[in-house]
């Protein structure tokens, strides 16, 4: 290391950081004027389709519900990534760890139908964790292991195990009395319970949890410190004797449990069965949600809950003015476009 | 399981002629990608563009054909509009990753949330391309050769698209190996710090080769609608742009270990196609999709990865850092 | 066009009032510097004195924020590297800009080369040789880089700036890489090309070399020109308070004697091998002992086998044959800070706590305890006197000497008996290097076992109780520090062990491994009073044979 000690050593400036955080604000501004513009040109008013889109979203409870169920399994995900992404491991699997959970969960749900719920519910919980530790820590195996590029190993393995799940639901679990390539519905017991009577589950309640947890590990604990530690240096981290396989291994394992869970809950009281599609791409989703959320948990709480309304809303937007629902995707992306690039010209040295 | 039904010469025949035509989209992105990646951009966006490319290219080649009534031509035309699409997207990839310095996981990702949603979102949009159908083109069997018994069938009575690829894949290799610029290319892939000292920018050479690696892949998606499907529908690459990437680990950057490796997805999915038809509900057709990846998995597992890969893939450059 | 006749004693290159400003600081200000064609130029000044942006400004990295370049009294000015190249300014850079996997041959065209397809092979590599020969540079042009040696890449850097067409070669410190006889040899290529017309500019901090191979020096201070001088009229003396503003001392300081007969070895190494970069052997047969209250430095050129020696006692790096044996837990000071020592993106506190965040009254139960961490960290603040803002400011604004005092308060502060100091004043001004070397003095006298891994001669010779040379992964001599010979200690540097006058070299040379020497005798205040050796082995406790 020669640092020519007059050479921007660090690059970062004061004001850089002030401007950081209003970043995705400003990303979010200009994703919608985009957006606006694409709803202009297929002939509908944008002011009134983000009133509609806004509605359909918050509008009652009903909206309300929805958005927040669609925006648990999302922020499950986003959450877990979070760690990975702190400690700069870039799993990117988390799509296929969801699948592995949901997999195993609902094998237990199938083949224990008899359990009661106080035993069938948290059995099928570690079944999905484990279903997500197990894909995430293959994939860290690989990896660590064999030095295979982990965003390659934890993309290899999306796929496979969105088949295993295609293969488990057409074959040896299928209803043999139905007509789709698909398991029996799974029983009473196995789909996770309501809070109070609303149709919001407990699994809402334990992502929120979540959200405070992961803060906690991830600044007031001394693993969190470690895994942020080898995320931001890992050379200095191996310097100092840290053994850095076991912490991008453990913020492997942290982030496929996350996702397991998500998956386990989804087939649990979403999809109710094993089916050929038991996921909208939310492992993929949440890579960008934990990404918009800048990689905080409160901030992942608030991109979780924007993406998932984007998705509602749009229903009620294709139903009130003939906009494709598929809008919500586009503005999915353009928000994180337009935060990518707030903080691209945020960062610009001069 | 009929079994029998299976190993007869005209199965086989069947599946790899088909194998070969399955090959050609996935083999345009991945050549494109290899040579995207040993400039040391890694596009994860594939499975988007190939999206895009293929919508613009049906939707450019089914109003050409209703608007002028002609064959052939309208598709050749979409084939292009595939291409530029793809190369659009390569352009906001190479924005991203080489200007911004984005993380090019980030991008990639975003890149195919923005396909997906893009061509679902315009199809529908485009009420008249709910349920079209164009002409495409048409098969080019090569005179004399495409009559040898067997091998003629399976190789030579293809559409001109599939021949060029083949063409394409020494090209790339030509290109890489024994050309100056392929020198460019692969430095910056490995060292662009060297490359910036030898007066050549890192930037253009990245943005040119993430753009070329971007306009193939569109030109795959565009070949899957156009001539091979003749339709669009949502999400029609069915996963092909994230084989394409899988294919580019497989092949260790080399275009024609890709072509072997783009030839044998072709083959399994070939197969499934058939197992599928044949209404056998217990084969488990699934493994058969898994096979690029769990290959791809099995040869990065045995071969010595490290040595290959481009030293500077995924690495941003920043002018005057060493 | 007109075509001026040029003004007599004009210049290849002339920079005229260069200033260059970083956010923070101003690396060039008011700079003037100009070389006369076919002379070797040195550009003498410390760390940080802008002598590395004054060149990127000339070769075209970095734009001027104010002044003229002259070439060949033509007024220009570089927007890319490609430009400066053209104009024919070549520079070979500390960290040589070359592809790893590509060969010789490949490296010299890249970016060169017209036209579509790539020449064959053998016509380009006859053109290389034939133009390596007229240089006097041998090259094989088929070998790929990471086969060669340091000083044969270096070769290659030079013969790339010459394949195109550079009469302007700049040479960024190209010695601290290169042992005295690549030096030499480096030399001697300078001169041959300077005698062919080309201007060099050499950029360096040594002045022993400055005065050996220039013909003319400037000087920079603090981002000035502190003057322009002909070699024949400056002295090593001149030219270094020229380059510091001050007198230097490098006197050693005094230091309290040791008990008479050493107690047991803090750290033992026995017979270390290791492999390094490229799976290449680093280490061999390393044997070493460090006492308590003695410093030990390991003198050596960069490349050695220093990193994978301060790798292995760490336990970064596994040896493949040998052991380490410490008695007590080690403080370790790493060669490169910004990669080893501290995390940029954390806070002060956090670099501080970094090996402490597992242990109460940090860790309870747990969890951290915020106020704990930031109450511990002001102590070591005002302790080791680091300039900072806050101790929540991140420690990549810091400057290095501040960052260096973050990695010595956290290292040092634990109470350890070992101390492993690798490249501990890399990069510093002198009021830091003065620190660190107080700092490292006070670990001694307090009876701390020392192990100096040090490329800097000065700060080896001012520090150390016992010398030991590191060359080529082995240790090729040891001597006491107050009888130094600086010639033999150079003479082992370069890995030339045979001096006739030394009985120790002609007996290694007979018996390399197993004969033991007395090379010490009790010397005034009476340092080390036992010192044995033999090739590969410091030993400071066995009897002599």
């Amino acid at each position: 290391m020669t640092v020519d000690q007059l050479t921007p050593t660090p690059p970062q400036k004061p004001w850089t950081h002030r401007v950081k955080p209003f970043a995705p604000g400003i990303g979010v501004l200009v994703a919608l004027i985009l957006s606006g513009i694409l709803i202009q040109l297929s002939g509908a008013n944008p002011f009134e389709a983000y009133k509609v889109l806004l509605l359909g979203a918050f509008g009652g409870t009903r909206q309300l519900t929805e958005t927040i169920l669609k925006a648990t399994p999302l922020l499950l995900i986003a959450l877990g990534l979070t760690i990975a992404f702190r400690t700069k491991v870039w799993n990117i699997g988390a799509e296929g760890q969801y699948h592995m959970g949901a997999l195993l969960g609902g094998i237990v749900a199938l083949t224990l139908p008899n359990l009661p719920a106080v035993l069938l519910i948290p059995l099928m919980m570690i079944s999905g964790i484990l279903g997500g530790l197990l894909w995430s820590g293959l994939a860290g195996l690989l990896h660590l292991k064999r030095g295979i590029n982990l965003i390659i190993c934890t993309l290899m393995l999306n796929y496979i195990g969105m088949l295993m799940v295609q293969y488990g639901a057409r074959v040896p679990f299928r209803d043999p009395d139905g007509f789709l390539p698909e398991s029996a519905k799974f029983v009473e017991a196995a789909q996770i319970p309501r809070l109070f009577s609303s149709r919001l589950h407990i699994g809402v309640l334990i992502a929120l949890v979540l959200v405070g947890v992961v803060y906690v590990l991830l600044w007031r604990s001394p693993l969190g410190f470690r895994l942020r530690a080898v995320g931001a240096q890992i050379s200095v981290a191996r310097s100092i004797g840290l053994n850095t396989s076991q912490h991008i291994l453990a913020a492997l394992l942290l982030s496929g449990a996350f996702a397991g869970l998500a998956g386990v809950i989804e087939v649990s009281y979403t999809y109710t069965r094993l089916k050929q599609s038991i996921s909208d791409s939310y492992g993929f989703t949440g890579i960008l949600v934990a990404l918009l959320g800048q990689m905080h948990p409160i901030g992942v709480f608030i991109a979780a809950i924007l993406f998932s309304a984007l998705v509602i809303g749009s229903q009620t937007l294709n139903v009130s003015l003939q906009i494709p629902a598929a809008v919500a995707g586009v503005v999915q992306a353009l928000l994180v476009l337009g935060v990518l690039a707030g903080q691209a010209i945020a960062q610009r040295d001069t | 399981m009929p079994w029998e039904q299976v190993f007869t010469l005209t199965f086989l025949i069947a599946v790899l002629t088909a194998g070969i035509r399955l090959a050609i989209p996935v083999l345009l992105a991945v050549l494109g990608e290899i040579i995207t990646q040993r400039s040391g951009v890694m596009n994860l966006g594939l499975e988007g563009v190939m999206l895009m490319g293929g919508l613009a290219g049906f939707a450019t080649t089914y109003h050409l054909e209703q608007w002028t009534g002609l064959t052939e031509l309208p598709a050749w035309i979409g084939l292009g509009a595939g291409l530029a699409a793809g190369a659009v997207m390569g352009l906001l990839m190479a924005v991203l990753a080489i200007t911004w310095r984005t993380d090019q996981v980030v991008a990639g990702i975003t890149l195919v949330l923005l396909g997906q949603s893009l061509t679902t979102y315009l199809y529908r949009a485009d009420t008249a391309l709910g349920n079209a159908r164009i002409t495409g083109i048409a098969l080019r069997p090569i005179p004399w050769l495409s009559n040898i018994p067997v091998i003629g069938e399976i190789l030579f009575n293809h559409s001109p698209i599939t021949y060029l690829s083949g063409g394409l894949v020494v090209l790339c290799s030509v290109l890489l190996f024994r050309t100056n610029w392929g020198l460019q290319i692969r430095a910056v892939g490995e060292n662009p710090a060297a490359v910036a000292t030898s007066g050549l920018s890192v930037m253009r050479l990245r943005y040119l080769c993430t753009l070329i690696g971007s306009a193939m892949a569109g030109l795959g998606g565009a070949v899957l609608t156009v001539v091979q499907l003749n339709l669009f529908i949502e999400g029609v690459t069915a996963g092909r742009g994230w084989i394409a990437i899988a294919l580019v680990f497989f092949s260790r950057w080399n275009p024609f270990v890709a072509l072997g490796g783009a030839l044998l997805f072709g083959i399994a999915d070939a197969l499934q196609f058939r197992i599928q038809a044949l209404g056998s509900e217990e084969m488990p057709y699934e493994f058969l999709l898994m096979l690029p990846y769990v290959l791809t998995l099995v040869v990065l597992l045995f071969g010595n990865a490290r040595d290959q890969t481009p030293a500077a893939l995924g690495t941003p450059y920043t002018k005057g850092e060493r | 066009m007109r075509n001026t006749p040029e003004p007599s004693g004009s210049f290849a290159i002339e920079m005229q009032g260069i200033t260059k400003r970083f956010p923070g600081v101003i690396a060039n200000q008011d700079v003037n510097f100009s070389v006369r064609p076919g002379e070797i130029h040195a550009l003498l000044g410390e760390n940080g004195a802008g002598k590395t942006t004054l060149m990127n400004i000339l070769s075209g990295l970095y734009a001027p924020d104010d002044g003229n370049i002259l070439l060949n009294g033509k007024p220009v000015r570089f927007h890319t590297p490609h430009e400066a190249i053209a104009a024919g300014i070549g520079m070979v850079h500390q960290h040589f800009m070359l592809v790893e996997p590509f060969t010789v041959a490949e490296n010299l065209v890249l970016g060169q080369t017209l036209g579509i397809f790539r020449e064959s092979r053998r016509t380009l590599h006859q053109r290389l040789v034939t133009l390596a020969d007229q240089y006097g540079l041998s090259l094989k042009p088929d070998a790929k880089i990471w086969e060669l040696s340091v000083g044969e890449q270096q070769r290659v850097e030079i013969l790339k700036a010459l394949y195109r067409q550079a009469r302007i070669l700049i040479l960024d410190e190209p010695t601290a890489v290169l042992t005295p006889q690549e030096t030499d040899g480096l030399i001697t290529i300078l001169r041959g090309l300077a005698a062919q017309g080309t201007s060099i500019i050499f950029i360096s901090h040594k002045l022993n070399e400055v005065l050996a191979l220039c013909d003319r020096v400037t000087v920079l201070r603090d981002g000035h020109t502190v003057g322009t001088a002909d070699i024949a009229d400056c002295d090593a003396h001149s030219l270094a308070e020229m380059m510091v503003g001050r007198e230097v001392d490098l006197q050693r300081p005094d230091r309290a004697s040791q008990p008479a007969p050493p107690p047991s070895p803090r750290l033992h190494l026995e017979k270390i091998s290791a492999l390094g970069h490229h799976h290449l052997p680093a280490l061999q047969d390393i044997t070493l002992s460090v006492y308590p209250g003695e410093i030990l430095g390991m003198a050596g050129v960069d490349g050695n086998g220093q990193r994978e020696l301060e790798e292995v006692i760490m336990g970064l790096r596994s040896p493949t044959h040998g052991t380490v044996h410490c008695d007590g837990a080690v403080a370790h000071i790493p060669s490169d800070r910004y990669s080893m020592g501290l995390i940029s993106d954390f806070s002060v506190t956090e670099n501080l706590l970094l090996r402490d965040i597992d242990r109460p009254p940090f860790n309870l139960k747990g969890l951290l305890h915020p106020a704990r961490m930031a109450k511990h960290a002001a102590n070591l603040v005002q302790q080791f006197t680091i300039r900072t803002p806050s101790v929540k400011t991140q420690s990549g604004k810091l400057s290095g000497g501040n960052a260096q005092k973050i990695v010595l308060a956290r290292e040092l502060s634990r109470g350890h008996d070992i101390v492993l100091a690798a490249q501990p004043t890399r990069g510093l001004d002198i009021g830091a290097m003065e620190y660190v070397h107080a700092q490292l003095m006070a670990q001694r006298e307090a009876g701390g076992a020392i192990l100096l891994i040090s490329t800097e001669l000065d700060e080896i010779l001012r520090l150390s109780d016992r010398i030991a040379v590191l060359y080529e992964g082995r240790i090729v001599g040891v001597m006491d520090a107050d009888q130094a010979d600086v010639k033999q200690l150079g003479l082992w540097m370069a890995g030339k062990h045979a001096l006739p006058t030394q009985p120790v070299e002609s007996r290694q040379v007979e018996n390399p491994q197993n004969h033991t020497v007395l090379v010490s005798n009790p010397i005034n205040g009476g340092t080390m009073n036992k010192g044995t050796i033999n090739e590969g082995t410091i030993n400071g406790g066995t009897p002599a044979s």
